[in-house]
C-alpha cells in the first residue's frame, strides 16, 4: 500500500532509523461485510421468526398440551375459522375504530394543551400541575368510575384511550417545546420573526422530535388500554374476543388475539418510523449505523 | 431632557448609526460593562478587541437588542443584523430558507431571488437546498453572513464570525466582507480576538478592558491593506500593548 511506503520513507535516509517503529492501527474497525449483505428489514425479521419456530417446535414436541399453549399452526387455523365466520374482521375493525377515534381526540387535546403550556407562562401555571397530578393516576383504575359516568357503550373506551394518549403527547411535547434551543429563538428574533413566526418556524418544528416520541408512546398506551377496557366491558372488539375465548376454553383464539395486538403494534411502530424519517430528515445520523 | 435635543429614535445627528451612553451591565453583582460609551458613524467599520471574557459579546448583544438587563441609553438603527460566534442556522430549514428567515416585504419569488443572490455573493448557490448539518464550518459561517446581509441592514454586528475558519477561508471571507460593506455601506461592529484582522479591516479599533473602552484607535491606512505595510506594525503593536501582550 502506498501509505505504508510513505511512512517508511524517512527511515530509509537514516535520520529516523533508530526510532522504534510506532504501532499503526486502522482508525475505524475493519469492515466485516462478507457474502451477500442482508437487507435491514430481513434482519429485523430474524428474531420474530426464530421465536415463532421455537414456539411451534415446543408445541409439536408436546411440551405443553394444546389447552395450555396453542401452536402457531393452531392459531392460524383459529384465525381462518373466525375469518370465515366474519368475527375476526368485525371485531378487529371495531377495536381499530375505537383506537383511531381515541387517538384523534387525544393527540389533538394533547397538542393543544402542550402548546399552551409550553408557550405561555399562564398556560403552564394553569395546565401543568393538573396534568402532572392526573397522569400519576393509573388510567385503567378509572374504569369502574368511567363505566358509571358513561355507561357501557363506546364512550368509556374512547375516553380512556384519549386520556392516555393526551398524557403521553403532553408530557413529551411540552418538554420538547421547553427544550428548544434558546440560541435559535434569539437568532430568529434578531432576524425579524414575530411571535407567530417564532412559533411556526422555530418552536414547533424544534419540538417535533419530542412530539413523535410522544406519539409512539401514545400508540402503545392506546393498545394497552383498549385490550383491558374491552375485556372488562364490551360485546365486541379483540379484547372481547380474548375474554370470550377464555370462557370457551379456546387458547388458540386467545393467542390469536395477542398476535393481532403484536402485529398492530409493529405496524404502528413502522408508521411512526416512516414519519420520523421524512419529518426529521434534517437530523444527520438519525438512521443510525 | 437635554440629551434628547440632539438625539432621536430614528437616527442620531451627523450620520451616527450607534449612539450608546453609559452602558452598565452586571451579572449577579459582577460588573462586566462599566459606564461604557460608544458611537459608530454611518458606514463606519469598527473593530472591537478584548480578551476572552472581557464583555465583547455582552456589548454586542445589547446593541443587537438581545439583552435588556443593562442600564444606560442605547440608540441603534431599526435594520440590524447579527452574525453570531457560532453560525446558528436553524437545523430544520434548508440553506435558502435559513437565509430568507424572517424577511418580509415582497412576494415569495422575490424573496427567494434575494436569498439566492445573497448566497451567490458568498459563493454557495449550489448548497441552497442543503441541510445545515451537512455544511462545513466555513460554509455555515458564510450562510450566516449571507443571512445577515440579505436584509441590507444599517448596522451589522459580527461576533468573531471568522474565529473557527482556516487561514485561507478567512482571507476569502475578509475580502467578501469588505466587498459587501463597500456596496451596502452598513455600519459594522466586528468583535474579534485577532489584532491583525482588526487592523486589516477596520476604520477604527476599540479595545475593551475591565468593562471600559481603554483605547479608541483610528486606522488611517489605505485599502487594500497588507501585513507589513508601513504603519501596520506600529498600529498592531499599540493594540497588542493595550491588550497586555508583550512582543518579542
Ligand atoms: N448570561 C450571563 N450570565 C452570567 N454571566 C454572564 C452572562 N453572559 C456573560 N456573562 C459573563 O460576562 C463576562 C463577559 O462575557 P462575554 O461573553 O461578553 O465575553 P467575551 O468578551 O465575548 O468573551 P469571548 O471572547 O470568550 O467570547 C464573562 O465573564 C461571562 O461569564
Ligand atoms: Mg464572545
Amino acid at each position: 500500500m502506498s501509505t505504508v511506503e510513505v511512512l517508511q520513507a524517512p527511515r530509509a535516509d537514516g535520520a529516523l532509523a533508530a526510532a522504534p517503529a510506532a504501532v499503526l492501527v486502522r482508525p475505524t474497525p475493519a469492515k466485516t461485510h462478507r457474502g451477500i449483505p442482508i437487507p435491514r428489514w430481513a434482519r429485523r425479521l430474524i428474531a420474530p421468526l426464530a421465536v415463532l419456530g421455537i414456539w411451534q417446535l415446543v408445541c409439536s414436541q408436546g411440551v405443553f398440551t394444546p389447552i395450555e399453549l396453542a401452536s402457531p399452526v393452531a392459531v392460524v387455523n383459529a384465525g381462518r375459522e373466525l375469518w370465515a365466520e366474519g368475527q375476526f374482521q368485525s371485531n378487529l375493525l371495531i377495536s381499530l375504530e375505537r383506537v383511531a377515534v381515541g387517538l384523534a381526540f387525544g393527540v389533538t387535546i394533547g397538542l393543544v394543551i402542550s402548546v399552551l403550556s409550553g408557550l405561555f407562562h399562564w398556560g403552564e401555571d394553569l395546565i401543568d400541575p393538573l396534568v402532572q397530578a392526573a397522569r400519576s393516576v393509573p388510567i385503567l383504575g378509572l374504569l369502574p368510575l368511567v363505566i358509571i359516568w358513561f355507561g357501557i357503550g363506546e364512550a368509556p373506551k374512547i375516553f380512556l384511550i384519549a386520556l392516555g394518549v393526551t398524557f403521553a403527547i403532553y408530557i413529551n411535547t411540552y418538554s420538547a417545546i421547553r427544550g428548544v434551543d434558546m440560541k435559535l429563538i434569539e437568532a430568529g428574533r434578531t432576524f425579524g420573526l414575530g411571535r407567530l413566526g417564532l412559533i411556526r418556524r422555530i418552536i414547533l418544528p424544534g419540538s417535533l422530535p419530542g412530539f413523535l416520541v410522544g406519539l409512539r408512546l401514545a400508540l402503545v398506551h392506546s393498545w394497552l388500554i383498549i385490550v383491558v377496557a374491552e375485556q372488562i366491558n364490551a360485546k365486541s372488539g379483540i379484547g372481547y374476543l380474548i375474554n370470550a375465548a377464555q370462557t370457551w376454553g379456546r387458547t388458540d383464539i386467545i393467542m390469536l388475539g395477542c398476535t393481532v395486538y403484536a402485529v398492530l403494534g409493529l405496524i404502528a411502530d413502522f408508521i411512526v418510523r416512516r414519519l420520523e424519517k421524512s419529518l426529521l430528515a434534517w437530523r444527520r445520523g438519525f438512521e443510525g449505523a | 431632557m437635554a440629551l434628547t435635543l440632539d438625539r432621536n429614535e430614528a437616527g442620531a445627528p451627523g450620520g451616527v448609526s450607534v449612539d450608546a451612553r453609559d452602558i452598565r451591565r452586571a451579572f449577579d453583582g459582577r460588573v462586566v460593562l462599566d459606564q461604557l460609551s460608544l458611537t459608530i458613524g454611518e458606514g463606519e467599520f469598527v473593530a472591537l478587541l478584548g480578551r476572552s471574557g472581557s464583555g465583547k459579546s455582552t456589548l454586542l448583544r445589547i446593541l443587537g437588542g438581545l439583552d435588556d438587563g443593562y442600564q444606560g441609553d442605547v440608540l441603534v438603527p431599526k435594520q440590524r443584523a447579527v452574525v453570531f460566534q457560532e453560525a446558528r442556522l436553524v437545523p430544520w430549514l434548508r440553506v435558502l430558507p435559513n437565509v430568507t428567515l424572517g424577511l418580509s416585504g415582497g412576494s415569495r419569488g422575490a424573496l427567494k431571488g434575494r436569498g439566492l443572490a445573497a448566497l451567490d455573493e458568498v459563493g454557495l448557490t449550489k448548497q441552497a437546498s442543503a441541510w445545515p448539518v451537512t455544511l462545513s464550518g466555513g460554509e455555515a459561517q458564510r450562510v450566516a453572513l449571507a443571512r445577515a446581509l440579505v436584509r441590507e441592514p444599517q448596522l451589522v454586528l459580527l461576533d468573531e464570525p471568522f474565529g473557527a475558519l482556516d487561514a485561507l477561508t478567512r482571507i476569502r471571507m475578509h475580502a467578501l466582507l469588505q466587498d459587501l460593506c463597500a456596496r451596502h455601506r452598513p455600519a459594522v461592529l466586528l468583535v474579534t480576538h485577532d489584532v491583525d484582522e482588526a487592523v486589516l479591516l477596520a476604520d477604527r479599533t476599540l479595545v475593551l478592558v475591565d468593562g471600559r473602552i481603554t483605547l479608541d484607535l483610528p486606522i488611517p491606512l489605505e485599502h487594500p491593506r497588507r501585513r507589513g505595510d508601513p504603519g501596520f506594525d506600529e498600529l498592531r503593536s499599540r493594540l497588542l500593548a493595550e491588550l497586555g501582550v508583550e512582543e518579542h
